[in-house]
């Protein structure tokens, strides 16, 4: 009983804020009514009982991605003036991409739920048991591995910076005396 | 029966007896369902108030231990050496007006105050204050406090963007950069620690410093864990050397510049508060918790340190190490912004790589002081 009205009022705010997420003019609010739906993206977790689930909602959505977008909107061109809506192919173009993602995403949902819900049937996890299958061997136990190329990423990202320094030293050296 | 008497006598003043009595009230009085909903506000309400009253207190230490530094006296006219001041300045900014800003966003500048303060509470919720004194026992513990914590800055850089002024705008991104470089060695100081014990669980990692403190057990790594913490903290709660995001000097107040009354006191509140949270932890994490002093074999003293309750040990713990973050305060001079992220990127967080692996093999290879002398300390 509880569990439902915290489950439909956690579902009202996702509908709500996912809407006024993708209508709004101001992009800084948009970013912020995203974080809404995403904070109560997280609360569906803690209400099933995935704790861990939970917190790595929160620190890498709400504390990092998040903080990354708005920092990144502050640095466009005018944040705070309200966007005005682009007719035409644009709109169209986007709305079948969104059904072709649901559709997807159900198909997904679908095919995986009876095996998501045999996990689902446990309490919840506890921390160890998260650490020996991130770095375990065995089925389904390969996230070790999987995390190691983001390493790759890493490394691209580095050379980037490198790169992009790498032209600008001379720039550099001539603002400095400026300074 | 039996185990609740004996528990009565050897910690006379914990505060487990009459939780329990509360307990049993509610559930005679009303159904489960009622009784649970009643504890559960009653928890929350008792964890607001504590919020406010530890602020209210942590605002005069402060000015107090500030005066001494200073060679002043401080507040002291209001009660006995002025302890009702922060009551009075409380009413006051309870009864200041709210002023709305024409040109801000007004939604955001709303909303950016609650962030803040939520991202405080929500972390403050979860610490162990005492001996069965904890609202949550979450598995995962220590990840949530970080989790949580790290809601705040969010907070900050929208209500600098809101306010619509320059000065908080800057105030804003630096606080942001500043929050998101030395979260990361807050995080990396903790994971050195939840390796070193084996668990995120609050509960279990203060059961485990039961005879030998973490900050004892992991020696050399654990104490540049827990000197990297310390300074991490003080970054992430923008006081001590490192209060640039409101250098008044140059930003007016930085990110809160504009706002007033209320909405002013939040940021001001959860300022105080992240701080006490930032000790607890240290505390918890590496002074024992609220776990009294034991030395093992000791048992009259073990005793003995019992009838000081827990939760005097846990704010003791953590007011030292708040002493020591005012102490910080006012003996150090503020850095640059660039020096403050260069100590970030190129000091702390290689040394905290390094000593996390450091730890890993410590453990690994049964070089903590529990294994080594399991006679001495071990549980």
């Amino acid at each position: 009983m509880t569990e439902q009205i915290i489950f439909y009022l956690l579902a009202l705010a996702i509908t709500v804020f996912s809407i006024l997420a993708v209508t709004s003019k101001l992009i800084v609010r948009s970013a912020t009514y995203l974080l809404f739906v995403l904070l109560a993206t997280a609360g569906l977790y803690m209400l099933l009982g995935y704790h861990f689930l939970f917190a790595v909602q929160i620190s890498v959505y709400a504390g990092g991605i998040m903080v990354l977008f708005i920092m990144a909107i502050f640095l466009t061109h005018k944040p705070g003036t309200s966007v005005r809506t682009k007719r035409g192919w644009r709109i169209k173009s986007s709305a079948l991409l969104s059904l072709a993602g649901i559709v997807l995403c159900g198909y997904i949902i679908i095919t995986n739920g009876i095996r998501t819900y045999q996990f689902m049937e446990r309490d919840g996890f506890t921390m160890q048991e998260i650490g020996s299958t991130m770095l375990g061997s065995q089925k389904g136990q390969y996230l070790l591995s999987f995390e190691m190329m983001s390493i790759l990423l890493l490394a691209c990202i580095v050379g980037a910076i490198l790169i992009a320094r790498k032209t600008k030293t001379t720039d550099h050296d001539t603002n400095e005396t400026d300074q | 029966m039996q185990l609740k008497t004996m528990l009565f006598y050897s910690h006379p003043l914990e505060l487990t007896r009459i939780l329990e009595a509360i307990d049993t009230f509610l559930r005679i009085h009303l159904s489960p369902g009622l009784a649970t909903l009643a504890e559960g506000i009653l928890v929350g309400l008792l964890l607001l108030a504590t919020y406010a009253m530890i602020a209210l207190a942590l605002i005069y230490i402060e000015r107090k231990v500030a005066a001494s530094f200073q060679a002043r006296l401080g507040p002291n006219r209001l009660g006995k050496y002025g302890v009702f001041q922060s009551f009075a300045d409380m009413i006051k900014i309870l009864i200041k007006e709210i002023i709305q800003i024409k040109k801000a966003d007004k939604l955001l500048f709303y909303v950016a105050p609650f962030f803040v303060i939520v991202a405080s509470v929500l972390a403050f919720g979860a610490l162990p204050f005492g001996m069965n004194l904890q609202a949550i026992d979450f598995n995962i513990g220590v990840f949530y406090l970080l989790a949580v914590s790290s809601l705040g800055v969010i907070g900050i850089l929208l209500a600098g963007w809101s306010s619509n002024n320059k000065y908080s705008m800057i105030g804003a991104m630096r606080s942001g950069a500043q929050f998101i470089s030395y979260e990361l060695s807050a995080g990396f100081s903790l994971m050195t620690i939840v390796v070193l014990s084996g668990t995120m669980q609050f509960s279990e990692i203060i059961e485990g410093q039961r005879y030998c403190w973490n900050l004892f057990n992991g020696h050399l790594p654990a104490m540049i864990a827990f000197l990297i913490y310390l300074i991490s903290g003080h970054a992430e709660t923008n006081r001590g050397p490192f209060d640039l995001p409101e250098a008044e000097s140059e930003l007016t107040a930085g990110y809160h510049t504009e706002y007033s009354g209320l909405q002013f006191g939040f940021f001001y509140l959860s300022e105080y508060l992240n701080m006490f949270i930032v000790a607890a932890v240290a505390a918890t994490v590496f002074l024992g918790g609220w776990m009294p002093l034991q030395i093992k074999g000791w048992e009259a003293f073990n005793q003995a340190m019992w009838f000081i309750p827990s939760w005097v040990w846990f704010f003791g713990k953590a007011g030292l190490l708040m002493f020591f973050s005012l102490w910080v305060r006012w003996s150090f001079p503020r850095l640059r912004i660039d020096l403050l992220l260069n100590l970030e990127w190129k000091y702390l967080l290689p040394a905290n790589l390094v000593n996390l692996l450091v730890m890993v093999v410590v453990v690994l290879s049964g070089l903590t002081l529990t294994e080594l002398f399991p006679a001495l300390f071990g549980n």
